[in-house]
């Protein structure tokens, strides 16, 4: 067959994170010009800390910096509201009609994918993660035309490679799961300040009072007593796997802890303008020196996996480190909390 | 931190993109600028692969001294663990364990060696055969 489709007021747009990335990238070609990176990642409250219990990835500890896989798209829409469409499916077949409809119709469509079978990706990113967003925005013969918001320009994937990372398995399997947004409203100012505050004000409970030990800000001081208990439980070269492990979900192509940390601070520059707060500046600068922590932790712990720190006492520090941004956060957040931001 | 502060150190990356990072520019605003890669970083990606290497050779050697079945080479040549495999081949991890050993993997059916095959992206010949 021969099709040639390419959405032409389709802009690529590259940003920090794939998530934050796809749902900037499709509103903007919906004509929300003004939405940007930290403002999808602020009204979505991407921010976020766990460590999951009992489970493992990779062979090493289930840590993430941010909220789950899907949360920004959805939260920033409904702030703004945006109605979507979301669809998950159990057959491929059904999975690869609805992407070549919603192409012929030109609809450029966010899909999560697994980065195992990401042909495009360079071989030593490619485990077995499959919370990655991409955007499909159009089809020449075999080949779709990629979005992939952590590169610097699009790319493509052949029909059977695109299906087959669709159909990725294992933990947060994606099913095909495919999303866009439907209808665009008229977005005042107010409607954008309402999404910010909401967005803020959700960011402050998932971080202060998510229930249990090993979420939000309490969630890192979890790993800190673990990271202490590390050397004499699993010997060195596990711990020092583990502790790359940590840097590598920080840091890894995408993401970044210390880099969500100063995505969120640029956030609160952004939404200080909004706003008309010049308080919420004060904060970002906390955030700021968030990130600046865990840069600082990760290189303390780059020395423990290239074996140049060896004892107790440098997992102990290197736990310490991680109490401070601990409370550094929480009292960042607690600001946040008080504050009276209007709405 | 600060623009100027933004590591630069070229890695797996290299040739395949840079990435965006938010910094602080002179007049202490974000903005985004590229960077290269962070040393930090390509260390701790290179030690979890020297350590995936390790697996696979352990296994490999596994397979050789006939304690443990090609499954279990295979499983570690492409990085996944129970549930990933589970995942890919519909099998109970429960079932997998059991098909990593040799007793019990030399009389796996064609049906079932066929789905581990695909998810190991080999044939059935070469997983059969498989002997380190």
């Amino acid at each position: 067959m021969e099709t040639d489709i390419k959405i032409d007021e389709f802009r690529h747009v590259q940003t920090a994170h794939c998530e934050n990335g796809v749902t900037t990238a499709l509103l903007r070609y919906h004509g929300l010009d003004f939405m940007t990176e930290p403002l999808a990642f602020g009204m979505g409250s991407g921010l976020f800390y766990i460590q999951i219990p009992f489970l493992t990835v990779n062979n090493g500890p289930a840590i993430s910096f941010r909220t789950m896989p899907g949360a920004i798209f959805k939260r920033t829409c409904k702030s703004l509201g945006v109605d979507v469409t979301r669809k998950r499916f159990s057959n491929p077949e059904k999975a690869q009609a609805f992407l070549e409809q919603k192409i012929q119709e030109g609809v450029p469509v966010g899909c999560q994918v697994g980065v195992f079978h990401l042909t495009y990706f360079p071989k030593e990113y490619r485990f077995h993660f499959n919370a990655h967003n991409l955007i499909v925005y159009g089809q020449h013969d075999d080949q779709y035309l990629i979005s992939d918001p952590v590169m610097e320009d699009v790319t493509s994937l052949s029909r059977e490679d695109l299906s087959r990372v669709r159909f990725a398995q294992g933990p947060l399997a994606p099913k095909g799961h495919i999303y866009f947004p439907e209808k665009v409203g008229v977005i005042s100012n107010d409607l954008i300040r309402k999404g910010i505050v909401k967005g803020i004000r959700r960011n402050v409970r998932d971080m202060l009072s998510i229930p249990g030990n090993f979420a939000g800000v309490n969630g890192i001081r979890h790993t800190s007593n673990h990271i202490r208990k590390w050397r004499d439980k699993l010997g060195l070269k596990k711990a020092g796997l583990y502790l790359g492990q940590i840097v590598r979900m920080q840091e890894e192509i995408g993401t970044g802890g210390g880099g969500f940390r100063f995505l969120y601070g640029a956030f609160l520059e952004e939404a200080s303008a909004y706003l008309q707060n010049d308080k919420l500046i004060g904060v970002s600068e906390e955030f700021t020196r968030s990130g600046d922590l865990w840069r600082a932790s990760a290189i303390k712990m780059a020395g423990v996996y290239k074996g140049r720190l060896t004892e107790q006492k440098d997992f102990e520090e290197i736990a310490d480190m991680l109490l401070n941004i601990r409370s550094v956060e929480k009292e960042a957040f607690q600001k946040l909390s008080k504050m009276d931001l209007g709405k | 931190m600060k623009k100027e502060d933004l590591p630069q150190d070229a890695g797996a990356l290299d040739k395949f993109t840079r990435e965006v990072c938010y910094v602080k520019n002179q007049d202490g605003k974000y903005e985004t600028a590229l960077s290269k890669g962070w040393d930090v970083k390509k260390e701790a990606l290179d030690s979890a692969w020297t350590d995936v290497n390790e697996r696979i050779e352990d296994a490999r050697q596994a397979v050789v001294r006939g304690e443990k079945s090609p499954v279990h080479y295979f499983m570690e040549l492409r990085l996944m663990d129970l549930p990933v495999l589970s995942g890919y081949t519909g099998f109970f991890s429960f079932f997998i364990k059991r098909h990593l050993k040799p007793s019990v993997f030399k009389n796996l059916s064609e049906k079932k060696l066929g789905k581990y095959a695909r998810a190991f992206d080999v044939t059935i010949d070469e997983l059969k055969n498989f002997k380190g």
